[in-house]
């Protein structure tokens, strides 16, 4: 604790005021996460703060030195944990971009679907949490029930319910079942009322509008300094997306706003990400109407399992299954930057192949990263309660910050 | 990215820099310079400043570890928000003596992420606020992430792993 408390403790002794330090975290109930931050307090109000992250690193980077492709994919989940399904299919559209596969549009609708899925899920957590820090409780119930939907979906989908694995490279290892989508069906018929009554409770309330506007709060010239990408940024008022600027997935087809807030104050970020959510529903069944018939994969049989019936049966589909299930495909030499608009905000893959089976290097842009660093920034000067909802509001998920 | 906006990126660095352009090509859809090391934060900052092309967001950097050249290449990339132009600039640094100006002064953004390569890649940026690990503890030796550590122990002898994985 000496090594961190050295940094930003001056000499009290010749001061005339004395400060007192708090150790916010490492393990703390209104963190929501491993976060430590050594606060300078005086009084109530904060004076400075020096944030220590690291806690829960598992080396992701290096990780993914040594592993297939269709390995990596499980430890993308690990990152964003709240909305899984955006890394997963972030990592699959980057390997696409490097083998140069055109996937089938169905699937590319598929996974639409799925991710705003997931921006929902990964919005409601935010949002209810919110509730919770400002003395809320009721509606965080409200709000999980309808996550534990989204977590069915998924669990029909893919079997598994927080780190997901979902999808592969080049496709779905399955096609949406009858019950599946049965399931979305019901989501997007119960949802939107749930949502109505929760933004009833909350967003035009006395007590929880004087205690989140003005709270939190960054300039656009600020946060556009700090790279701020996703809801925080757009709560700030610069309309940045990457579903709208570089359209990956065939999001272009798809009609939909981009909400943006003013002051980048808690209440701003709140009711961005609610106007998110509304916007999702809407792409989900517009995805659903125009979901065109076709295979759930592309043709790229080096990266996608043959059915079972065939590995026992022909003797390319052998090799091919012996090959990825070993992890002994080459992919080509190359080097490539994709980025998907995740639940927080621009997840990018920069991916280097140097012609072998893992790749050469990977560096995950994390957008909770990047944006963690101007906490000290935006909760100097505010009281102790406010920086716990600000950390809340910003929505960093732990998993994101250390990789 | 068309050639006519490429050509204007080269014509801006060209204006002040002249000659610190040292290679220039797409890579997939993403265009990519490499500078001189002694001029890529300036570089940058001249880009960042000058109204034809106002790279004014850091999407992220990082370091990449060449153990055959012996060098540790630094990868930037920029953001126009406006005109929606990428950017991909490159340098390349000496594994001996990886040290490099801190683009602090142009981006908030750019605190953690040179802290991070400092981490694991060693790479030393002059004039960093605070460049201390970040992710690792902080007594660590090593650089890890770079290639002479490999993942697993090499001592391991209950483990044969010549014939898969390299």
């Amino acid at each position: 604790m000496t090594s961190v408390n050295d940094t930003i403790t001056p000499n009290v002794i010749k001061e005339e005021k004395q400060y007192s330090y708090l150790n916010l975290g490492p393990t703390h109930p209104a963190t929501h996460g491993i976060f430590q931050n050594v606060l300078k307090m005086d009084g109530e109000v904060i004076v400075d703060s020096q944030p220590t992250i690291g806690y829960i690193h598992r080396a992701f980077e290096k990780l993914a030195e040594r592993r297939p492709y269709n390995q990596i994919t499980p430890i993308t989940d690990r990152m964003n944990y709240c909305s899984s399904p955006i890394n997963n299919m972030g990592w699959h559209m980057t390997v696409e971009k490097l083998l140069g596969i055109q996937v089938p549009k169905r699937v590319e609708y598929l996974r639409v679907i799925i991710m705003e899925l997931a921006r929902i899920a990964d919005h409601i957590i935010c949002n209810t949490v919110i509730g919770v820090d400002t003395g809320a409780a009721t509606v965080y119930f409200y709000g999980f029930q309808q996550r534990e939907l989204i977590y069915e979906i998924y669990e029909e989908i893919c079997g598994a319910r927080l780190t997901t694995n979902i999808g592969r490279i080049g496709g779905f290892e399955r096609d949406f079942s009858p019950k599946a989508w049965g399931k979305i069906n019901r989501f997007l018929k119960e949802f939107p009322v749930v949502l109505k009554e929760f933004e009833g409770l909350l967003s035009r309330n006395r007590i929880f509008m004087d205690r989140t506007i003005g709270c939190g709060g960054i300039s656009a010239e600020r946060a556009l300094n700090y790279s701020f990408s996703g809801p925080n940024l757009r709560a700030a008022g610069v309309d940045y997306d990457v579903r709208v600027m570089n359209p990956y997935s065939s999001y272009q087809d798809f009609d939909f706003t981009i909400p943006v807030g003013k002051n980048g104050d808690v209440y701003d970020r709140f009711m961005v990400r609610n106007e998110e959510m509304w916007q999702s529903l809407s792409i989900i069944r517009q995805a659903i109407e125009k979901m065109p018939e076709g295979p759930f994969h592309g043709d790229v049989p080096e990266f996608y399992l043959p059915p079972k019936e065939e590995v026992y049966n022909n003797m390319e589909a052998l090799i091919y299954h012996f090959k990825i299930v070993m992890g002994e495909t080459e992919v080509p030499k190359g080097e490539v930057y994709h980025c998907v608009e995740g639940g927080n905000g621009e997840l990018g893959f920069y991916l280097t192949s140097d012609g072998g089976r893992t790749p050469f290097r990977l560096h995950l842009r994390r957008p909770c990263f990047i944006y963690y660093q101007a906490y000290p920034e935006i909760i100097r000067g505010t009281m102790l309660s406010d920086a716990i909802l600000t950390m809340s509001s910003m929505n960093v998920i732990a998993g994101e910050l250390d990789a | 990215m068309e050639a006519a906006a490429q050509e204007k990126i080269i014509a801006v660095i060209n204006e002040k820099f002249d000659g610190a352009i040292l290679e220039s090509s797409m890579i997939k859809d993403f265009f990519t310079v490499v500078i001189a090391k002694e001029k890529i934060i300036d570089v940058i900052a001249h880009l960042y400043h000058h109204p034809d092309t106002k790279f004014q967001y850091l999407t992220t950097l990082c370091g990449i570890h060449y153990p055959e050249l012996n060098q540790i290449a630094m990868m930037y990339q920029v953001h126009n928000l406006a005109t929606n132009q990428r950017l991909r600039l490159k340098t390349y640094l000496p594994i001996e003596n990886p040290v490099i100006p801190t683009l602090t002064k142009v981006f908030s953004a750019a605190n953690w992420l040179e802290r991070e390569t400092y981490d694991f890649f060693g790479v030393i940026f002059d004039g960093h606020p605070n460049l201390k690990r970040i992710l690792n503890v902080e007594d660590m030796l090593i650089f890890p992430m770079r290639k002479e550590y490999p993942l697993e122990d090499q001592t391991r002898e209950d483990k044969n792993d010549l014939m898969f994985g390299r």
